[in-house]
């Protein structure tokens, strides 16, 4: 039974980065502009909404992919 | 027991290494079993490559061209965004994602209420009911050219027994109406096939999913006098809905590439109105020859059909962790 090790404790901006990169909410954000994007790109009423469709979708995916390999 | 079979699992490997060539021995021998696990993977990771991921780059390269596959001797003209402007500002491009969208709805509206409700059914252990699912189950064991081919002959107007089914309950007569001739009436002749065709892919899931409620929070609810309905709503639905999601993302993205079914019943008419995206996609490719515009179209598609996908396997991961 040696001396307790001190514990790490993050510093301030490593835990506000932390608690505002996590994975759930972001997650959830980008499944929203995707369903936008799909909504946006099968629509009937109005053209320049299908113009941007597909950038909305691409942004959306992207930032799926990025944001599944943030932390939980 | 298993004192012979291990003595025969040595000889074969005896009489293996002694079959291997003494250079080839040597050399596997001095490979690490990191090594070794890559060079059994090699093969399939080389043939994925080949297969599936040097097209995909290959039509990502073309749809900023305005190649034409029927023209080879042309030479290849780098044109930067501009097919992806006219995808995207095409009005008929515009309407097959609209034709898609409808056939879309309209399939998974009646394929959930449809299959949850068989489902449901079926989940009421009746006599005979391991028969009623087999019989269900049916149409969805069908190849979609055979579904195709059948439907069209049920749809005709002469001779159809669609027609005359219709014409039993609603007293019109069976010839004057075309369910595929008809601008009206074509765009619900697709929807009907496949609804026909998947409902009872939805209605296996969702009986996965009622299968997998346990009888104790039933009879919990029983004590606690709860209604049939209120029991329905407050544990039946919710505890389904996992698996219902699953299956509609799936056959969504299914539905939203659908191509041979449709194309065996309509070939995307009369005119245009049951023309779905990749049909027009194939149009523009094969018939039109129009390859780097094609392409484009093509990577919108995919990156749609990539989307919906991460969010299946969002779904897929919920379920999992239930």
């Amino acid at each position: 039974m040696g001396a307790a090790e001190p514990i790490a404790v993050p510093s301030g901006s490593k835990r506000t980065r932390r608690r505002l990169l996590r994975r759930g909410p972001w997650e959830n954000a980008a499944t929203v502009i995707i369903a936008v994007g799909v909504f946006m790109l099968m629509q009937p009423f109005w053209l320049p909404l299908f113009t941007y469709s597909f950038i909305t979708i691409l942004t959306g995916t992207i930032m799926f992919i990025v944001v599944s390999h943030f932390p939980d | 027991m298993s004192e012979p079979q291990d003595s025969a699992a040595d000889k074969l490997a005896a009489r293996v290494a002694s079959a291997t060539p003494e250079p080839l021995a040597r050399r596997v021998r001095g490979l690490s079993d990191r090594a070794i696990a890559w060079l059994f993977i090699s093969p399939t990771i080389v043939l994925l490559l080949a297969i599936n991921i040097f097209p995909l780059i290959w039509t990502i390269y073309l749809s900023f061209t305005n190649y034409k596959a029927n023209r080879i001797n042309r030479p290849i003209e780098f044109i930067g965004l501009r097919n992806y402007e006219r995808v995207l500002t095409d009005t008929d491009i515009w309407h097959t994602l609209q034709v898609t969208a409808h056939f879309l709805c309209w399939t998974m509206t009646l394929q959930v209420v449809l299959g949850f409700g068989l489902a449901w059914l079926i989940n009421k252990q009746f006599k005979g009911h391991g028969l009623w699912t087999t019989v269900i189950l049916l149409p969805m064991m069908l190849s979609p050219a055979v579904v195709g081919n059948f439907w069209t002959f049920l749809y005709q107007p002469q001779i159809g027994l669609f027609n005359y089914a219709v014409s039993f309950v609603t007293g019109i007569p069976p010839s004057s109406f075309q369910m595929i001739g008809d601008v009206n009436l074509a765009p619900w002749a697709i929807v009907i096939v496949d609804t026909w065709m998947w409902t009872p892919y939805i209605m296996l899931i969702c009986l996965a999913g009622l299968r997998s409620i346990p009888d104790y929070i039933y009879e919990a609810a029983e004590v606690d006098r709860a209604s049939k309905w209120r029991q329905f709503w407050s544990i039946t639905l919710p505890m389904v809905l996992p698996f219902l999601m699953l299956a509609v993302l799936f056959r969504s993205i299914e539905n939203f590439k659908m191509f041979d079914l449709v194309v065996e019943l309509t070939s995307g008419g009369p005119g245009s109105v049951t023309e779905l995206a990749s049909i027009n996609l194939k149009r523009e490719a094969f018939e039109k020859w129009r390859t780097g515009y094609s392409s484009a179209f093509a990577i919108i598609l995919f990156v749609t059909v990539f989307g919906a996908a991460s969010i299946y396997v969002k779904a897929l991961n919920k379920v999992k962790q239930r």
